[in-house]
């Protein structure tokens, strides 16, 4: 059976999957559908949880991305891993211990606040909106390169399974598919990196070929590839073109993102209790980890390996039968282009373009010492989606990685909905403008609002393809939910003193301020050298946190202390146990 | 749940944890992956530069340990308070 076909049964396979776990796991309350029941047990949260955070991006692109940037990767690794620290000691058991259903809740009722809600639900609601683009594109992209179907109807499909088991089953059946998704997932990843770890360091373990020697040689991997990549003319992979501080806003405003946003944050509301999210958030990390320790690997020897097989390779043109070709530049004593390069080359994903004529692929760095010019211009999905065939496994390896992309795209879509959904159905409806409204009629509405935002997210990715700013906008979700609501939220829980006025002007100039730089300089023509203390927009929320923190606890210590009640509340969701009865 | 003597200490104890976790969370990240890479990069793990394997490994297995490390300690501080969790 060819590739096609093998991703076609996959893909099926893993959707009727999702789809019967949807059936079987329907919502009958608005606890079930909003926090499935506080109910799950913490393994189970923690890979969920683990699906829901690893989008399509952790999925297909950051491998590509750190084999790009070497150590300039690294601000990935560690910002989307250290998040869940922060998360874990700062903010998951005490939101837990607090007990309701959303993030703006605990915002409205800590800072006894309609406005501080309502603020807090907009913040939501812009990140998570940005953030599901980003997934929906990556369903599009997905079917329109693999199963020939055409983008648009990609995202359709997309977009009827989510609705299918979103609508259907809120938390509860969005819990159960992420398990199932996360499985997919990991396998997907891990199966292609142990096969090209054994290739090249003969060691099965990648974190291990990591730090092993080449194959054969007594030369360390990275060494190796250090010298490679120089000689072509590249940076060091162990070095990069960022400054230190810049490196380190980054990282950071990644973290604190991490812990900021609310479809991470409203995981932690399913376990049941603050205990149970503690151990949760450990076992997320575990389940991350596996993917995020593995990736530094999988994009090390994929650069090795691309140069290896492609630099100075013969082309064979599509018009000449590539394996007489091939034979005929093998017997030459000269390397043929290799056949997983002419499968890919027309996803265009990859680029070559003979400057010289000469007929052989010279790829080059910027400053190439035989000063010849780079004519090889690969993608950065490229490693991940072409590492089965580069290891030359079996075509059913690569249906897996087929499903596998899907299955990360999905299940972190699924959580930004249940965001949004919440956000309309139980903040704006229920606790701000409709109190009166009974429980069935929340279920209506918040089902209802599952699916309008299922529209939108669709309609979001066709729109956000076609003007190409997925990439850039990410980088505002995390700086945004670093600069407004990881402030408050933290100050919520450990000082006291924080009263609504601080609140609100904490959460509106993180708001105001991250949104105002990233605009600016990714849309309105701003340079590299208008950029504060060298900070790129990436990392800009970070600074913009502290100075968040600082306004809300000078507004707070000018106005009047919160009422007593509230300070009885904070008091409660420290010491766990104390709300139970 | 404990008399009000009792909830300000635990959380002392909580807060304490908290900041010394906090601690190595910075050093191994920030710190061996960023700041001092410079000169943790002469020693080298496998073949790969110290500083720059924090960076994009190491840190991630502290990460792990540190927060099972911390349900450990706050099921131990929450047995000694009485607290039932």
């Amino acid at each position: 059976m060819d590739q096609t076909t093998w991703s076609y049964i996959f893909v099926s396979v893993t959707f009727s999957l999702y789809i019967g776990i949807a059936i079987w796991s329907r919502a009958g309350s608005t606890e079930d559908f909003y926090v499935a029941g506080h109910d799950v047990h913490p393994v189970i949260n923690g890979m969920a949880t683990a699906a829901d955070w690893m989008s399509a991006a952790s999925f297909l692109s950051m491998a590509g991305l750190i084999a790009f940037l070497g150590y300039g990767g690294s601000v990935y690794l560690m910002g989307w891993t250290g998040g869940y620290v922060l998360l874990a000691l700062l903010l998951a058991p005490f939101l837990r211990e607090f007990g309701k259903f959303t993030v703006p809740d605990f915002v409205g009722d800590r800072y006894y606040s309609s406005f501080a809600r309502v603020v807090a639900v907009i913040c939501a609601l812009m990140i998570s909106f940005t953030y599901i683009a980003g997934q929906m594109k990556g369903v599009g992209v997905a079917f329109s390169g693999f199963l020939g179907i055409p983008f648009e109807a990609g995202i359709l499909i997309g977009m009827v399974i989510v609705f299918f088991y979103a609508v259907l089953g809120g938390m509860k059946g969005i819990t159960y598919t992420q398990v199932a998704q996360y499985c997919v997932l990991i396998f997907a990843y891990t199966v292609p990196a142990i096969f090209i770890s054994i290739i090249i360091t003969n060691n099965p373990v990648p974190q291990l070929g990591f730090i092993s020697d080449v194959k054969g040689t007594d030369i360390a991997m990275l060494d190796k590839l250090n010298t490679v990549v120089t000689d072509l003319g590249f940076r060091e992979y162990t070095s990069t073109n960022k400054s230190m501080f810049d490196v380190f806003c980054i990282t950071a405003a990644l973290m604190f993102g991490t812990a900021g946003l609310p479809h991470v944050i409203i995981r932690f509301f399913t376990v049941k209790s603050a205990k149970a999210a503690r151990v949760s958030a450990g076992w997320a990390l575990v389940f991350i980890a596996v993917l995020y320790t593995t990736a530094p690997a999988v994009g090390a020897f994929a650069r090795l390996n691309f140069i290896d097989t492609v630099n100075e390779a013969v082309y064979i043109t599509d018009t000449e039968d590539y394996d007489t070709r091939a034979a005929e530049i093998m017997a030459q004593g000269n390397k043929p282009v290799p056949e997983w390069y002419k499968s890919w080359e027309k996803t265009g994903l990859l680029d070559f373009e003979d400057k010289n004529e000469d007929g052989i692929m010279q790829y080059r760095g910027p400053d190439a010492p035989d000063g010849i010019a780079n004519e090889v211009n690969p993608n950065r999905d490229i490693f991940v989606l072409a590492n089965p065939e580069i290891a030359q496994l079996p075509g059913w390896v690569i249906g897996l990685v087929v499903a596998g992309g899907l299955a990360a795209a999905l299940s972190t879509a699924a959580g930004l909905l249940m965001v949004i959904a919440s956000a309309v159905s139980h903040d704006l409806c229920r606790r701000t403008l409709f109190p009166e409204m009974n429980d069935k009629t929340e279920l209506r509405v918040a089902r209802l609002s599952a699916a309008g935002a299922v529209v939108c997210a669709g309609l979001l990715g066709l729109f956000a393809s076609k003007l190409g700013f997925v990439a850039q906008v990410v980088a505002f979700a995390f700086g945004l939910a670093a600069a407004s609501l990881f402030p408050i939220i933290f100050l919520g829980i450990f000082w006291k003193r924080m009263n609504k006025e601080g609140a609100i002007s904490a959460m509106l100039f993180g708001l105001i301020s991250t949104l105002s730089y990233i605009i600016y300089f990714k849309f309105l023509g701003g340079t590299q050298s208008g950029w504060w203390f060298g900070v790129s927009p990436e990392g800009i929320g970070f600074l913009f946190m502290w100075g968040a923190m600082i306004i809300g606890v000078c507004v707070s210590l000018a106005t009047p202390v919160p009422p007593q009640s509230v300070q009885n509340l904070v008091e409660k969701i420290r010491v766990p146990g104390a709300n139970q009865t | 749940m404990g008399s009000k003597i009792d909830q300000k200490a635990y959380w002392a104890a909580t807060k304490r944890l908290t900041i010394m976790l906090l601690t190595i969370w910075f050093l191994v990240s920030f710190g061996a992956g960023i700041l001092f890479r410079g000169f943790l990069d002469q020693f080298s793990l496998g073949g790969a530069p110290l500083g720059f394997w924090f960076a994009q490994n190491g840190s991630i297995y502290v990460f792990v340990c540190l927060i099972f490390y911390y349900c450990w300690a706050m099921n131990r501080i929450e047995k000694k308070f009485g607290i039932k969790g």
